[in-house]
């Protein structure tokens, strides 16, 4: 049993590295020594260690840890606000996640910053913070705090994406994934302050309790759920507040591989299922999550299909893998609606429990599995990056020659998340598809569309990248890059890694030790595919869903090689059946445009806030002008029947004593 | 009663400033070590006073350090000062800034002698504002502040520094002239000046020769100016535009709270009635404040004018604490008060600096200003956060206190309504201090501003000073909530919920 102390330093040590970085060690080393790296990663290494520690105590117990409480701010008997942690299954699990894949993204980049004129110094500090409010993220008991350390990570994610904040595209990706995630988070704080209002408390223990037992109930609690969802849907970049992801990635790779795909970006997945008893008891809430989960699923995954950019390929693929676990997380929600009769839902509490935990279990595996094929494959164009100078993917082709080990890294995480058998990603995945197909059809339906579209835009990526013949990587930046080479140790290293996770991860629950884990008990043997071969023979409701969903990735990996490998169907021949909608995916739907130049530029900064600042100047302060003209004036008649300079001032109490005499005549 | 603490708060600065006077105008650095010296020993003090000040429940509403002397006797006026917890934390903001004003104005070079003799002055009269507990020195403290800043921003501001000074005379009589017959009505109607008698005496002390209703307007729109509260506002873009750095830095941090500390002070717990019943209008004109502000500071382009302007909307959500009526809301009001100080304070101060060491403060000639002076974009940065409420830093307690209190005010209908239109305030303000940082510190390297100065090491003292208070508050916002609510209890406890 691990002691709650050291609960604490999980979230705490990298805090640590941060002040020893960014304030201690600036003072006597210059910003490109490895120093500041080296603390930063053993911080993470002893968080990560505390964090598996803590993950093992809690399954061999199967019970959470007890954390005391901290005491914040107190005002009134009604606000009292507490600072603690949770350690229960789910973020004990999370924390694992994000310490490990840091760390790993950490050790990484000690090769791929290497050389880079800003130096260790900033990145490391940054990554320690981030790190810090991350874990805090998934560690807090309590939504105020949650929605400190989302911000605190927002912050983080702000200043990575502007680490090259002299390129004008980095600082104005930064600045875009700010705003637009604040808008979520508009929502977010509009339902803490609901849930505070009805309830009197930010406590998530006492919260689901609220929930469970019927007193928060009702809109309320469907617009608390709303509310909290929209934050989710900016952070974890849900449509329609998507844009700002593909944008993020400006950042250095490393940063996105940690950031903007594994950790951050999941944040809002970790938040639905944190608060998971307060959807599940508004049908209209989770609902909105599975509609908006499925949808972002296969609406990410087109704009995937036309990207020339690895990165944005893998943005695109991430923001649609989100949205799969959304729809895990909600497909309950369908089944649930149809229990309503007469307005009530008659369901008993255990019943809603075990749907709840059902629906958490669901949704955090894929979430588990996702981090460490994800963090992988984007790690993995870093590497391809670092040799070739470009992230386009039509500069690039037959690295698999001179990057073994990157090449075959890539190509376990693309299976993975093609969901190929026996990776994680096909474990995961099938059990959403699962829960789905038990729910509802038609997001069964996009579900199925996306498994084919996945496999065939990593597949595509693939085969441009690293099939073919090389086609020179960057021009532009000045530097030979014709003789392309393998990543040195240090990138390797975490790749390797990585891609040995992204094979076992999935199989924790091959036999329903994830959904046990998760409190998931009842139909454990139902939803799971029965051991290592079970999926094939595996059925539901008659169908064996597991082989199909294999099948038609298997269909998409074969058509990306008809079309990219072989080119027995040329791309070109392909965009101009599609013309129309090929423009309409490549240029991603135009969503750019609507936000940028219609909403902000055109309504909002030339249209209202113009009319708001002419209104400024020539409306208000025009008439103040206009009534201080005729003051003067004023003043300089009377300065002629008077003498002395006191006159102005004698003016305004002589006004004074006459408005007196007005109030007293009309209100007295 | 055993020293006079703030009386020798309050003169401390005003006897500088006679000292300075008969120092010769030649000898700018033994005018500056004095300003320094005697702007440093009442923040010492006031420290001193927060630090043993009464913070237990029995102090709720408790005047502490009082100071009570007849002054006038046909007037009843008494010299009459202390404290409690709303005007303590304000006391140690005004002295706190009122010292690093002095740092700030290391540079200025230009008539020393009177700068700093105008600027001390300007320091006692904003404390004496916050200590006084007679009406008639409150008025008197109120009033003396306008000569100071007349000749602060005509003589050492820049651009149209004599239209600024003129319009920001006018418009501070213009509310003082409403706020004199306010006081002079208070003191008619119930034969005191003692705020605090007034106060506990309640309404019941008004005879019938003016209606309350008619009185808090008259005190409301006193204060409306100072704070300054839409449609009211357009003096301030102007005045802090064009007004010299310090004086920015004391407008913004603590003159305008005059304003709010006013509203509480006075318009709220005399006329707990009057306030209930005109809360909502005064809500929705915050609200205009908040977001009409907001939007007006995403179109400039001057840097210290688009700071000017997000004051307007940072101080809607005072107003919106205020009139909200809750003990949370109106303690997250007074701490957003505090809080704005020091951000605001040290967003003008880096500004200031900015102007001084690049010369140059159009927002849209600036640019990739983070690598030639890495220091100064840090601090800005920060103070820029701090602005838009992240937390962590004091805006977001501050702001979060602000709207969870009036989410939960059960004194003013629609409360909730009005919340969630005001938390709309905080997107926008990401979208014009992030549009700020991006335009001066970000984007390509611009070689007109190599070799521009970094911050030296006095302007690092006092920017580190600021963002560590930024930090605590934020961090630890109890140390002056705490206080605070002592202060706001019995006042929130007049208002029927």
């Amino acid at each position: 049993m691990i002691p709650y102390q050291l609960i604490w330093l999980i979230m705490l040590l990298p805090l640590f590295s941060f002040i020893i970085n960014g304030l201690v060690l600036r003072q006597f080393i210059n910003r490109k020594s490895k120093l500041y790296g080296y603390v930063t990663i053993t911080a993470i290494a002893v968080s990560a260690i505390f964090s598996i520690w803590a993950l093992l105590s809690v399954a061999a117990n199967n019970e959470e840890i007890i954390i005391p409480d901290v005491s914040w701010v107190v005002i009134d008997n009604g606000v009292n606000i507490h600072l603690g942690l949770i350690a229960d299954q789910l973020s004990t699990m999370m924390a694992v996640v994000v310490s490990v894949v840091s760390l790993m993204v950490q050790i990484y980049s000690l090769g791929y910053m290497h050389g880079d004129e800003a130096g260790y110094y900033r990145y490391y500090t940054y990554m320690s913070l981030f790190t810090f409010s991350m874990l805090g993220l998934v560690l807090s008991d309590n939504l105020l705090f949650t929605f400190v350390f989302w911000e605190m990570v927002g912050l983080c994610s702000y200043l990575l994406i502007g680490f090259w904040f002299h390129k004008k595209s980095a600082a104005d990706a930064a600045k875009k994934a700010f705003i637009v995630t604040r808008i979520g988070d508009f929502g977010f704080l509009a339902g803490i302050l609901i849930l505070f209002f009805n309830t009197g408390t930010f406590d998530i223990k006492e919260l689901h309790e609220l929930a469970i037992t019927g007193v928060l109930a009702g809109t309320v609690l469907m617009w608390a759920a709303i509310g909290l969802f929209a934050g989710a849907m900016g952070k974890s970049a849900q449509f329609p507040l998507h844009v700002w992801l593909p944008d993020a990635m400006e950042g250095p790779t490393p940063v996105s591989a940690l950031i903007h795909s594994a950790t951050m970006v999941c944040a809002g997945v970790y938040l639905v299922a944190r608060t998971m008893p307060m959807f599940i008891y508004s049908t209209e809430a989770i609902n909105i999550v599975a509609i908006i989960g499925g949808f972002t699923a296969i609406f990410a995954a087109t704009m995937g299909l036309a990207a020339n950019d690895i990165k944005r390929v893998l943005a695109y693929s991430t923001i649609s893998q989100i949205g799969y676990m959304m729809l895990g997380l909600g497909a309950v929600g369908m089944a649930l609606a149809g229990e309503i009769s007469g307005g009530e839902l008659h369901l008993g509490t255990e019943e809603m429990l075990i749907i709840a935990k059902g629906a958490v279990a669901v949704g955090m595996f894929h979430l588990f599995t996702h981090a460490f094929f994800k963090a992988l494959l984007f790690m993995g164009s870093g590497s391809v990056n670092h040799s070739t100078g470009t992230f386009d993917m039509r500069l690039m082709g037959g690295l698999r020659k001179t990057m073994p080990w990157t090449y075959a890294t890539f190509l376990i995480g693309s299976l993975s998340l093609a969901g190929i058998w026996p990776l994680a990603g096909f474990w995961s995945k099938d059990e959403i598809l699962v829960s789905a197909f038990e729910s509802q059809k038609i997001l069964f339906y996009l579900a199925m569309i996306t498994v084919f579209l996945t496999a065939f835009y990593m597949f595509r990526a693939i085969y441009m990248t690293f099939h073919g013949e090389y086609k020179g990587g960057a021009t532009d930046d000045g530097k030979d890059h014709h003789h392309t080479h393998e990543s040195p140790w240090v990138m390797v290293g975490p790749l390797v890694f990585l891609s040995v996770l992204a094979v076992v991860a999935g199989w924790w629950n091959l036999t329903g030790a994830f959904n046990h884990f998760m409190g998931h008990e009842a139909e454990a043997a139902a939803s799971v595919a029965g051991g290592l071969f079970g999926a094939f023979t595996h059925t539901v409701e008659g169908i064996p869903l597991p082989l199909i969903s294999l099948l038609v990735a298997l269909f998409g990996i074969f058509m990306a090689y008809v079309i990219y490998n072989k080119k027995w169907i040329t791309a070109g021949s392909v965009g101009k059946v599609f013309g129309p909608l090929y423009t309409l995916v490549y240029r991603k739907y135009f969503f750019d445009e609507l936000y940028e130049n219609i909403i902000v530029k055109l309504v909002a900064l030339k249209g209202l806030f113009t009319g708001f600042q002419l209104f400024d100047s020539k409306g208000v302060d025009g008439a103040v002008n206009g009534v201080a003209e005729v003051v003067t004036a004023g003043g300089r008649a009377i300065r002629h029947a008077q003498t002395g300079q006191l006159q102005l001032y004698g003016l305004f109490i002589g006004i004074g004593l006459a408005v007196i005499g007005i109030c007293v005549y009309v209100f007295g | 009663m055993d020293f006079n603490w703030l009386s020798t708060i309050l003169f401390f600065p005003a006897v500088g400033a006679i000292i300075i006077a008969f120092i010769s105008g030649k000898n700018d650095v033994l005018i500056r070590r004095v300003a320094a010296v005697f702007t440093a020993v009442p923040f010492i003090l006031a420290v001193y006073l927060f630090i043993t000040f009464d913070r237990s429940a029995s102090a709720a509403g408790v005047i502490q350090f009082e100071e009570n002397y007849l002054w006038i006797a046909p007037l009843t006026a008494r010299y009459h000062l202390g404290v409690d917890g709303l005007s303590m934390p304000l006391l140690l903001l005004t002295t706190f800034l009122g010292f690093l004003a002095v740092l700030i104005s290391w540079k200025v070079h230009e008539r020393t002698r009177e700068f700093f003799a105008w600027l001390l002055l300007l320091e006692t009269s904003i404390t004496g504002v916050f200590v006084s507990l007679d009406l008639l020195l409150f008025f008197i403290m109120w009033e003396i502040e306008v000569i100071p800043m007349y000749f602060l921003i005509s003589i050492w501001g820049s651009g149209r520094r004599q239209y600024s000074a003129i319009k920001y005379v006018l418009y501070t009589l213009f509310g003082s002239a409403f706020m004199l017959a306010g006081i002079l009505s208070l003191y008619f109607t119930t034969g005191t000046m003692n705020m605090i008698e007034i106060t506990n005496g309640g309404l019941g002390m008004l005879q019938s020769a003016m209606p309350a209703a008619a009185i808090f307007w008259l005190l409301f729109i006193g204060f409306a100016v100072k704070l300054p509260m839409f449609p009211l506002h357009t003096w301030l873009p102007d005045a802090h535009t064009d007004a010299p750095t310090a004086v920015s830095v004391m407008l913004a941090g603590v003159l305008i709270k005059m304003g709010g500390y006013g509203m509480i002070r006075l318009c709220v717990s005399m006329f707990p009635e009057s306030a209930q019943q005109y809360a909502q209008p005064l809500i929705i004109l915050a609200l205009i404040g908040i977001l009409y502000g907001a939007a007006v500071t995403l179109m400039q382009t001057d840097i210290k004018r688009l700071i000017a302007y997000s004051s307007v909307s940072h101080m809607g959500y005072v107003l919106l604490g205020i009139f909200a009526l809750g003990q949370v809301s109106m303690t997250g009001a007074a701490l957003q008060m505090f809080s704005h100080g020091i951000v605001t304070g040290l967003l003008f101060a880096m500004a200031g600096l900015v102007i001084h060491n690049v010369e140059v403060r159009d927002l849209r000639k600036l640019g990739g200003l983070a690598r030639q002076v890495p220091v100064m974009a840090a601090v800005f940065s920060i103070a820029g956060l701090a602005s838009l409420g992240l937390p962590t830093t004091s805006g977001f307690a501050a702001e979060f206190l602000v709207f969870l209190g009036s989410y939960n005010s059960t004194a003013v209908p629609y409360a909730q309504v009005y919340t969630i239109i005001a938390i709309i305030g905080v997107v926008l303000t990401a979208g014009y201090i992030l549009w700020m940082l991006q335009q001066a510190f970000f984007g390509p390297v611009k070689d007109i501003y190599t070799g521009v100065r970094d911050a030296d090491r006095l302007e690092k003292f006092y920017m580190f000073v600021l963002v560590a208070v930024i930090m605590l508050v934020g961090i630890y916002p109890a140390i002056l909530t705490d206080v605070f609510k002592l202060g706001i209890s019995p006042i929130v406890g007049m208002i029927s919920g």
